[in-house]
């Protein structure tokens, strides 16, 4: 299957036209010595044996496991309308808004996704997204390094032990000093803190599920002069005390929770929002409104004096395309759920969470580890290797949370447990009773 | 248009959601003390699904996508993308799947369809380019270019190496002297001569002091550079890397590999060559390959076939860079991308090639006549224009052309960039644009060259037919509104 037009008569016109006798011409400038050796790819298929050859891939998935599985991607539900308006062609084929006059409408959505997220976080100003929470992460990590001319950054070890390999890999040239502590206690975080700390990294909930409010941790990172980044859930935001009435300086976090298909790891989403003395430091495309000559409203992208096309080796990072469709989806997820509508997701989930922990913590053997208040995720101890037990539980169609002891080594009998919206009072109840049976 | 804050109202639902399914204790929310809850709701819309679908559907009214028409959009490669992709990206069997799945014991097994996808993606990728190994985990281009520098890094730190400098040609995308920069090097800056780096000035530059050279060949003029062996050898002597930017891999699929050239690692991104698409900016893909004394350094996980020919993630290599994304990469677009490779075969990927050079040398000689091309040869597949003949004689800039063009129903071509060029304006008509499209074009481009002459009055004042005229971007920077203010 091609998908190019070209009748062998408009291709011998275009070649008459440039006094050519063959394509091959097009290519002399070409050194004979760096011709391609051999070309032994595959032979073209059409679009019907493409799709079946895809669909038998996809059936060698386990996708219809029952899933219990977070570590922060989450399996909620997408309503409709995401996909049928992320699918219109004027959407998804355009690309980066350069010519504004053109792109409103990536622009405007831009805009509103801008305002969502600022009314999530409680900060002052958002970015138009970034490629996934650990990258987000990372570049606010280097905002704070930018902004302190400071080179320590403390991290919470109950930040995603993911998103601390993601900041190492990104920072072992940097001459950065990263420290992972349990900072959960004022005392060791004011111990650790000091003169040449950028920014202290939290996790709300952290990755065990936990809801905190770190309101004096970051007044004591701000005390230091350094700044506050909090990790969140967008989901969790709709309940939870904000980054801002926290005293963050910046809020990033994952949005695939906001009406992203899981797919294996990606496309996924990250979000950041700032207070407004960062907002010249922060990295990737801004859309402000303004007017035109006639006094029209208007979007464009804007301060992008920050970027790498205008400061190339100066810029303020290097993203040059984003997840701007991605961040359409989350615009459209949230004006779907609305603001009734999303504490009511965030609190369903709650509950259906505290619904599986009775029932799991009812086991025998089975011990609950963290004092709450949780969101939609929360770990228990297993009398046993919590690999084996989450492998016994494949056999019975049901991935029943995530081992903690890839990450953790001293915690191999710990699983965390998600539940979303999705589960079902029976698909929690064959949880707990699959459990029961294997321990 | 009123944004969709501005059409709320209290009271209003778009979705509806399951009343708790667990018991009636747990309906209630106990467990949030005051002291963790959110003073008040955050302010959402508050509207019905219909408000919603035509809101957004209104505002893709006023998108333009390559959906829509022709959008010559210079080294972004916006060719046609095939509808198949996006279906096979949907199915449920891919879309539904945890990542954390193939973490479980014995996991990759639960996810064989998917690790297959990655690992026939990647022989796929090796042999379009030249390379040994592939990682898919690169979430853009750009993206992979830091991935690319930071394999460079981990090359010279475990060889002992002390390296501070990245080679950059002038006319190089920004985000190649950025990625660089980011990733804690010098950039330095080489001239070009005849629109490529020149052999000479480079080697003047090379130094033990440099760790690789960020190139793209051809290059961001249109150019394929003929002394690229020479460059690569001068480069390797020096033990310095030679880095291939993918952005413009379209134009020689078929003909010549970037393995081939001499260069050591490679990105690719998908959402250009490989016909997926860009998503009003993403999301992409940007996988880096790298010639075989580079694989160690690859960022983990990587895609392995045990003797029995399953598939597995392993995680055991010491040298790796380390995780780059949390974790296999932007799947739905690498899938798209397959697909999209398995559809064209070898063949159809040497006719994209083929037919989107011709392309650009048609719009060369057609275009001639009354537009200054800045360099007089054949191109590859992008053509760059000056309109500075125009600007200094009519005071009619490379702004003013794009924006008569948006009334001429055409995406303007990429303005301003290459910055070796003055007033640039590079067309990329991919292979996708039929020729009848190509000639309106021209015939658009005509006329605007002959109203620069005779009315250039009109041309400051387009775009007349947009939603919006030209904004003001002095306004929108001094006093930035980012958001919509809260009633």
């Amino acid at each position: 299957m091609r998908f190019t037009p070209h009748t062998p008569e408009d291709r011998a016109d275009m070649l008459a036209a440039l006094g050519l006798g063959s394509v091959g011409e097009l290519f002399a400038g070409l050194p004979e010595d760096l011709r391609c050796r051999q070309w032994d790819l595959p032979q073209g298929l059409s679009e019907p044996e493409v799709s079946q050859y895809l669909a038998k891939l996809a059936g060698l998935n386990a996708s219809g496991l029952v899933c219990f599985l977070g570590g922060g991607f989450y399996d909620h539900h997408i309503p409709a309308a995401v996909d049928a308006l992320i699918s219109r062609g004027e959407f998804y084929t355009a690309y980066t808004p350069y010519q504004a006059e053109m792109s409103q409408g990536t622009l405007q959505s831009i805009f509103e996704y801008q305002t969502a997220i600022c009314r999530l976080t409680g900060l002052d100003a958002a970015n138009a997204s970034l490629y996934d929470g650990g990258t987000a992460l990372y570049e606010a990590a280097m905002m704070a390094v930018r902004k302190t001319r400071r080179k320590k950054l403390l991290v919470a070890n109950n930040v995603s032990p993911i998103y601390r390999i993601m900041l190492k890999s990104y920072t072992v040239n940097l001459h950065l000093e990263l420290v992972e502590a349990d900072v959960s206690d004022p005392a060791e975080l004011e111990r650790l803190l000091d003169q040449d700390t950028a920014g202290l990294i939290l996790q709300n909930p952290d990755f065990f599920g936990v809801l905190r409010d770190y309101g004096q941790h970051f007044a004591m990172v701000r005390e230091a002069g350094g700044l506050g980044i909090l990790g969140c859930n967008p989901i969790a935001l709709a309940v939870a005390k904000t980054p801002a009435e926290m005293g963050a300086d910046i809020a990033v976090g994952e949005g695939q929770p906001l009406g992203l298909p899981l797919s294996f790891g990606g496309p996924y989403l990250g979000f950041m929002a700032v207070t407004n003395k960062l907002l010249r430091t922060m990295p990737g495309r801004i859309v402000g409104r303004t007017h035109d000559a006639q006094g029209r409203v208007g979007y464009c992208l804007t301060l992008q004096t920050r970027e790498q096309h205008i400061r190339r080796e100066k810029a303020t990072s290097n993203i040059c395309s984003n997840e701007a469709l991605c961040a359409l989806a989350a615009v459209l997820f949230l004006g779907l759920m609305g603001k009734q509508g999303l504490v009511e997701l965030a609190e369903l989930n709650m509950t259906q969470a505290a619904y599986a922990r009775e029932r799991l913590t009812a086991i025998d053997g089975v011990q609950l580890l963290d004092e709450g208040p949780w969101f939609n995720e929360f770990r228990v101890r297993l009398p046993l290797d919590a690999r084996m037990v989450v492998s016994r539980m494949i056999d019975k169609g049901i991935a029943a949370g995530f081992p903690l002891g890839r990450y953790y080594p001293d915690q191999a009998n710990n699983l965390l447990v998600a539940v979303t919206e999705k589960r079902s009072k029976e698909e929690i109840g064959y949880l707990a009773e699959g459990l029961e049976a294997v321990l | 248009m009123k944004t969709i804050f501005e059409k709320s109202r209290p009271g209003r639902r778009g979705a509806s959601l399951p009343c708790s399914r667990v018991d009636e204790r747990f309906c209630r929310l106990t467990e949030l003390p005051p002291e963790l809850r959110r003073a008040q709701p955050a302010e959402l819309p508050e509207v019905a699904e219909i408000d919603l679908v035509r809101h957004y559907t209104q505002l893709s009214r006023m998108n333009f996508g390559v959906d829509v028409g022709t959008y010559p959009l210079g080294s972004c490669t916006m060719k046609y993308n095939p509808k198949f992709t996006e279906v096979v990206s949907r199915l449920p069997g891919f879309a539904g799947l945890h990542p954390l799945l193939p973490q479980l014991r014995r996991g990759g097994l639960l996810a064989q369809g998917s690790l297959r996808v990655i690992h026939e993606l990647e022989q796929l990728l090796n042999r379009i380019t030249g390379m040994h190994a592939f990682t898919m985990q690169p979430l853009a281009g750009a993206h992979g270019e830091l991935t690319g520098i930071m394999i460079m890094a981990a090359y010279h730190n475990d060889k002992g190496n002390q390296r501070s400098v990245v080679l950059v040609p002038d006319s190089a995308h920004g985000t190649n002297p950025a990625s660089a920069a980011i990733a804690g090097y010098e950039v330095v800056t080489v001239p070009s001569k005849g629109g490529v780096m020149d052999p000479t000035a480079f080697k003047e530059k090379l130094s033990d002091q440099v760790a690789g050279v960020m190139m793209t060949n051809p290059n961001t003029v249109g150019l394929f550079n003929p002394h690229i062996a020479e460059i690569a050898e001068a480069a390797h002597r020096a033990d310095a890397l030679m880095y291939y930017d993918g952005a413009n891999l379209n134009a020689i699929m078929g003909m010549a590999k970037p393995g081939e050239m001499g260069f050591d690692i490679v990105h690719l991104n998908l959402h250009k060559t490989f016909g997926t698409p860009h998503g009003g900016g993403g999301p992409g893909a940007g996988p880096v390959g790298v010639v075989e004394h580079l694989a160690e350094y690859l960022p983990i996980s990587r895609v392995e076939m045990r003797a029995d020919g399953t598939l597995f993630l392993n995680y055991d290599h010491p040298k790796s860079i380390g995780y780059v994304a949390p974790f296999y990469g932007n799947f739905g677009v690498c899938l798209k991308a397959f697909a999209y490779i398995l559809a064209l075969g070898g063949e159809g990927l040497k006719e994209v090639s083929e037919d989107a050079v011709l392309a650009a040398n048609y719009l060369r000689a057609q275009l001639d006549a009354k537009w200054q091309v800045a360099f007089d040869k054949t191109c590859m597949h992008e053509v760059v224009f000056s309109a500075a003949d125009k600007a200094a004689e009519h005071g009619v800039s490379a702004v003013d052309v794009a924006k008569a063009l948006i009334d001429a129903g055409f995406h303007p071509p990429t303005i301003y960039f290459p910055l070796t060029v003055k007033e640039a304006l590079m067309i990329e008509p991919t292979e996708t644009e039929a020729k009848e499209n190509l000639d309106a074009l021209v015939q658009a481009m005509n006329r605007i060259a002959d109203l620069a002459a005779e009315d250039p009055e009109a041309l400051h004042a387009a775009p007349l037919s947009t939603p919006v005229g030209r904004l003001d971007e002095v306004e929108a920077a001094r006093h930035p509104v980012l958001k919509e203010p809260e009633a």
